[in-house]
């Protein structure tokens, strides 16, 4: 079934158009990445799923209803949650505080939520008095992470989630994605990382200067010449018996 | 010692009338960084409100001051917070990203206030009605009367719970988040308007509170007496280190003190020079406002 639908999407700044029609795809229970080079409209894409940006045209559904007409507000009660690239973790505030935001729509904060973000995040637990700008820069990815959790979301949005990120803390992070996907949350990824990110995608987009240019199931866009070229930085060695040790879990 | 220690008596009650305007100022600059100019006489139409209520309680013969000022005070409180709404809902809120604007608007809806007040009610001093008189507590020479301490410990009290509002209660929470990055409070499902929009509440209501408490104090109000006394306020928000709460207290205080001090050393019409002199000198040396502004950090 088909959880968000996306068409003929087009946003703009002022006069400056950074989607010119873009359609894409989410089933329910999926992870999908989006991939392209920076600039080529991937944030401004999830930003107008989100509702922080209007689109010009096109259309937007999620789980069957248009959204694309709905406030930032209200769109994250419908069960859509975006973590921002950059985090946006609100720094002067403390890691509980933090979380308890995350439940704001909902009268009290979900024990069963928090309880899962904890068991996702043991670190997060241990820092829950913290001010969450006091965290390092893994620490806060989780937190942002977390935060977005206890919406309790149907389609988690994750943009950059790797990004300055130390190859350690990328593999747990992406690992954790695919555990936060097992439990049956649908997951639309923004990747820079676009190796790790078709490793763990079922189906995945390229999108270039505002279109989608190249789409299909992860593994094989993998193998596309084109992508490989552009994204995958192709050429020093041969990467697939490195891959095959750095995969995460298959969702 | 003793002009010291009467003057502090009377600086902290006018502190006190600085320290509820400038919760004001700092709490919107806090969470859209606007300067709304027109918050001192926000607060001014508290005080004429507050003497509307006096008159149509005097004309239904309620005679009992403290009832009559407390219907004049919620009333009063209750219509100037909606004003503040208003007044955000239309001159503010279309401007949000428009930074010079904005500015403009908020000038423009403080002429509008003052000229409305002119208008509406007189252009010269109208009188306060006198229901508290100078009784009060005498230790030696020092005078506190019973209306300085109603002022001082209702304005503590107001202050406190606002305090424990923007920290211990979800809606508070929401504020201080959209005060940090406004687009991550949207997407954790703050209606960012709405908060805004009780921000302004809050901080009219205080200005109200004040508004009648100074007519009571000063005994007359005039349409223009939000101009003087918004820089003032503002003034001291800027000293504690605005966006700060505590800080527009400790700034409000302050000033009221110093200018207290410097009316009771030199003279009353030395106290602004003096007062502002040092407030020049403590910025000058702490350009963040004693407490420090809240500076957001992006990340």
């Amino acid at each position: 079934m088909t959880l968000l639908g996306v068409r003929d999407l087009v946003t703009a700044y002022g006069s400056v158009e950074a989607l010119h029609g873009v359609s894409f795809h989410v089933d329910e229970g999926e992870i999908v990445a989006l991939l392209g080079a920076n600039g080529a409209g991937k944030t401004t894409a999830l930003r107008t799923i989100s509702g922080l940006l209007r689109p010009r045209s096109g259309e937007v559904r999620f789980a069957g209803d248009r959204i694309d007409t709905r406030p930032a507000h209200e769109i994250v009660r419908l069960g859509l949650t975006q973590v921002p690239e950059g985090r946006w973790i609100f720094t002067l505030m403390t890691v509980d505080e933090n979380l308890r935001l995350g439940a704001y729509a909902e009268p009290r904060v979900p024990r069963e939520a928090l309880d899962r973000v904890f068991a996702l995040f043991p670190r997060l637990a241990e820092r829950r008095g913290q001010l969450a700008g006091t965290l390092s820069g893994g620490e806060q990815q989780m937190l942002a992470m977390a935060r977005a959790l206890m919406t309790r979301p149907r389609l988690l949005l994750l943009d950059e989630p790797s990004m300055g990120l130390a190859p350690v803390l990328v593999r747990q992070i992406f690992h954790t994605i695919a555990e936060i996907n097992r439990e049956g949350t649908t997951v639309l990824l923004v990747e820079q990382n676009a190796n790790t990110a078709l490793r763990l995608a079922r189906r995945a987009y390229v999108l270039e200067n505002g279109r989608i240019v190249l789409e299909g199931p992860g593994a094989e866009l993998a193998r596309n010449e084109a992508v490989r070229r552009a994204y995958l930085g192709v050429g020093a060695r041969p990467r697939g018996r490195e891959g095959a040790r750095e995969r995460p879990p298959a969702p | 010692m003793q002009i010291a220690l009467q003057q502090l008596v009377n600086g902290l009650t006018v502190g006190a009338f600085y320290a509820l305007i400038a919760l004001g100022y700092t709490m919107v600059y806090g969470i859209i960084r606007l300067i709304n100019f027109a918050h001192g006489d926000i607060y001014a139409v508290g005080a004429f409100l507050g003497l509307s209520v006096y008159g149509l309680l005097a004309f239904f013969r309620v005679g009992d001051p403290v009832l009559a000022t407390l219907v004049a005070l919620v009333v009063s409180m209750g219509c100037t917070g909606l004003l503040g709404v208003l007044l955000y809902r239309v001159a503010y809120r279309p401007l949000l990203r428009a930074r010079l604007s904005i500015l403009i608007s908020a000038i423009g809806g403080s002429l509008t206030l003052e000229y409305g007040l002119f208008l509406v009610y007189s252009p010269s001093f109208l009188v306060y009605p006198h229901l508290f008189g100078r009784a009060g507590l005498t230790a030696g020479d020092i005078q506190i009367s019973w209306l300085q301490i109603l002022i001082f410990a209702s304005s503590i009290v107001l202050m406190a719970a606002l305090y424990l509002m923007v920290h211990r209660t979800k809606i508070g929470m929401a504020m201080r988040a959209l005060a940090i990055n406004q687009d991550a409070a949207r997407l954790m499902g703050v209606d960012v308007s709405r908060v805004i929009a009780l921000t302004f509440f809050l901080g009219s209501v205080l200005a109200a509170f004040a508004g009648v408490l100074t007519g009571l104090y000063y005994s007359q109000i005039s349409f223009l007496m939000g101009f003087l006394i918004g820089l003032k306020a503002f003034t001291a928000a800027v000293l504690g280190g605005i966006g700060n709460i505590p800080g527009a207290v400790l700034g409000g205080f302050l000033l009221g003190i110093l200018e207290s001090l410097a009316a009771g050393y030199f003279s009353s019409r030395w106290k602004d020079v003096v007062a502002f002199a040092i407030l020049i000198v403590i910025l000058v040396v702490r350009p963040r406002g004693l407490l420090g502004e809240r500076v957001v950090e992006r990340m």
